[in-house]
């Protein structure tokens, strides 16, 4: 039943496994669903979706599979109160139960069109007008094996037309990253050890019952260190001009990074396209709130991991030349290449995030500076998929 | 579907007709049923609505960062056994005295039907749902200390909610009735507050409601108010007496929706007038740069 929509949801991205579809024709051979669309539509999205993101995909579709369904014409107050006054539900044998299959929704609906039109009274059990009880497709609590029901438990609003509303349209999840996803990305960069600080609070049992054995039962607790997240991070952003349409970007990673409660030390410095003599402490990149390289890298022992995030875009000078910094009191004898260098040797783990896609390193215009950074540092580009890269990169050492 | 079974809201809460769909398909299906949604619009409120409403015992089980899937099910008190082995008390032969069901395990022994709330799974370490599928599933577990299995005599209602802190493994979603409460449209909003205090003026109410909107559709907001604030507003605003005709216009007692530095300071921004705040203006967040 309804595969057309397992399969067009398959289509539409949304993994839906054998087990929610069966689930799913559990649920409607128990009359779950109430015999009606609407019912339907929020019990099949209920079992077959589980995330917010994927209602979208799925409101397609259930378009797609059940889009010539629309809602019966126009029914008047005055033919739902015929059907107030309603007989018995017909209880139907199920030998009796034989399906009619030729009929058409066209048809149907025409006919209840021309019922519609005719029918001036209220009429219970026969066949042909609208009533209840009777055989007639027009009703309620009576039996026709293609009918239209009318009243009854009501169908308040139709599902073609609730899923065409796509009111979950903003949660695709393909269409922007979100913090989240860095967070849950940044939340793979652990490594848990039993560190040789910190307090012994936690109780090791099996040692415990190993210590008051050896005392012939004297209670003897033994205490262990917790496990903890023993990784610092530094992350060090590229805050010049070229990056401002990456801006959005590197805050939500920004974002992501600062709502990471787990690493044990993380801090944050920026830089002006290239590592010279000072690092800065503000994205303003002024020199009074600046620390020197040589004290920056006395600070931060080699086991700190580094993300460098920038484009890695800029004249060829800046990265070669001796006095090559762009800002002009800056007074760099050796040449940023220099400089990244001697970060690159000092971190055992670093990597560099680009905010521009990779496919477009080798076109854009710092494609040569790109290429000459990307040879000091493994260079990622900044999207879920190359941070995961990145992480996994970081875990090991180079 | 069984009438006297089914739920169907209760007055201290508004539920769509989705949600309660959902319940009840979890209900039948006897599957857990994971609600997530934002802060505020009502998750936990929900497995008290249907406890409330199907007359059932509730059990909660919150979730903590340290909180392990054996937790739920039972605890070994070893060290009170080695206790009591030292000093002669109690029976230490009995191993059974010393099993502590937990939430899990007293929804399973439970002589009638029970709620069970697993609150904020997310909370937990990233296998958490994981350990717990075979248990959920086919509720029942087995404690190799004594060699008793525990089975359900009846399958609880398992509603679980989670802020997607972090995100849930596929295995455990595919066995999981899944709704995702939408944020409530002004309408329904109205609807709520009537329930929880029928006695406000309307245009006391309306207005509120209004800014509310107003407030929370402000780009670049870094938490949006929710439901649960917007209620204390009201609350706050109805106890203050003020006057409905300048709600809307001046927004009085923005602390109680507002709760961060730079929230506030763009609301000033945005609102004008006053915002010559010296406390927000005079501390130049650095974090404000990049999170424009």
């Amino acid at each position: 039943m309804f595969t057309s929509l397992f399969y067009g949801l398959r289509r539409e991205g949304v993994n839906v496994a054998l087990t929610e579809w069966l689930t799913l024709m559990e649920a409607l051979q128990r009359g779950l669903a109430n015999s009606s669309l609407i019912n339907f539509y929020y019990l099949a999205r209920s079992v077959l979706i589980k995330s917010e993101t994927q209602y979208d995909a799925f409101d397609r579709a259930f378009l797609q599979c059940f889009e010539g369904i629309e809602t019966p014409p126009e029914i008047t107050a005055e033919v739902l109160k015929w059907l107030e006054n309603a007989l018995p539900p017909r209880l139907v044998d199920q030998a009796d139960k034989k399906p009619n299959l030729d009929w058409s929704l066209e048809e149907l609906k025409r006919k209840l069109a021309e019922r519609l039109k005719e029918q001036t009274e209220q009429h219970h059990g026969g066949g042909k007008w609208i009533g209840t009880g009777g055989t007639s497709p027009f009703g309620h609590s009576g039996y026709n094996p293609a009918g239209v029901r009318i009243g009854g438990q009501s169908v308040n609003r139709s599902a073609v037309k609730v899923a065409a509303e796509r009111a979950y349209r903003d949660f695709r999840s393909d269409e922007t990253l979100t913090t989240r996803q860095f967070e849950l990305a940044l939340r793979k960069l652990r490594l848990l050890s039993t560190a040789v600080e910190g307090e012994r609070n936690v109780l090791d049992l099996d040692a415990t019952v190993d210590a008051t054995g050896r005392k012939a039962g004297m209670l003897e607790l033994v205490w262990a260190r917790e496990r903890k997240n023993r990784i610092k991070l530094l992350i060090l952003m590229d805050s010049g001009g070229s990056m401002n349409p990456y801006q959005r970007l590197c805050s939500q990673l920004f974002n992501a990074a600062n709502k990471s409660t787990h690493f044990r030390d993380l801090q944050f410095y920026y830089y002006h396209n290239c590592i010279y003599e000072v690092i800065f402490n503000d994205p303003f990149c002024m020199k009074r709130n600046s620390v020197s390289t040589y004290d920056f890298l006395r600070q931060y022992d080699s086991d700190y991991r580094l993300i460098m995030v920038g484009d890695a875009s800029m004249g060829a000078g800046e990265l070669l030349m001796p006095y090559g910094a762009l800002d002009w009191w800056a007074e760099n004898e050796e040449p940023g290449q220099v400089w990244m260098q001697r970060l690159a040797s000092h971190f055992e783990h670093c990597v560099w995030l680009n905010p521009i896609p990779k496919q477009y390193w080798g076109r854009v215009e710092g494609r040569y500076t790109i290429g000459l950074v990307s040879e000091i540092f493994p260079m990622f580009e900044l999207t879920l998929d190359g941070l995961n890269a990145a992480i996994k990169k970081l875990r090991v050492k180079r | 579907m069984n009438n006297n079974t089914a739920y169907q809201g209760s007055d201290k809460y508004i539920a769509s007709q989705e949600l309660i769909s959902a319940v009840n398909v979890a209900a039948a299906l006897n599957r857990p049923l994971l609600i997530k949604g934002e802060p505020g619009t009502g998750k936990t409120m929900l497995a008290l609505s249907v406890a409330d409403n199907l007359n059932m015992q509730l059990l909660i089980w919150n979730i903590k960062s340290t909180t392990k899937a054996q937790d739920g099910l039972y605890v070994y008190d070893t060290v009170q056994r080695l206790y009591d082995s030292q000093f002669g008390e109690g029976d230490v032969r009995d191993i059974k005295q010393y099993i502590k069901l937990g939430k899990l395990g007293e929804a399973f022994i439970s002589d009638e039907r029970v709620v069970l709330l697993i609150d904020e799974i997310d909370k937990a370490d990233i296998e958490f749902p994981n350990d717990l599928l075979w248990e959920l599933d086919q509720m029942s577990f087995y404690i190799p200390e004594t060699g008793e299995t525990i089975t359900a005599r009846h399958r609880p209602i398992v509603a679980i909610t989670s802020n997607a802190e972090k995100e849930l493994p596929d295995a455990f979603l595919r066995r999981c009735i899944f709704h995702y409460i939408a944020f409530p449209d002004e309408e329904m909003m109205r609807q709520i507050i009537n329930v929880h205090y029928p006695n406000l003026q309307k245009e006391l109410v309306r207005a509120a409601v209004n800014a509310f909107y107003s407030i929370r559709n402000l780009p670049g907001l870094q938490k949006k108010p929710s439901t649960s604030e917007l209620l204390d507003w009201v609350q706050a605003l109805a106890v203050g007496g003020i006057d409905p005709r300048i709600i809307e216009k001046e927004i009085p007692l923005p602390g109680v929706l507002l709760k961060k530095d730079n929230d506030m300071a763009l609301w000033q921004r945005k609102h004008g007038g006053e915002a010559g705040d010296a406390r927000t203006a005079g501390k130049k967040n650095i974090t404000s740069y990049w999170r424009s």
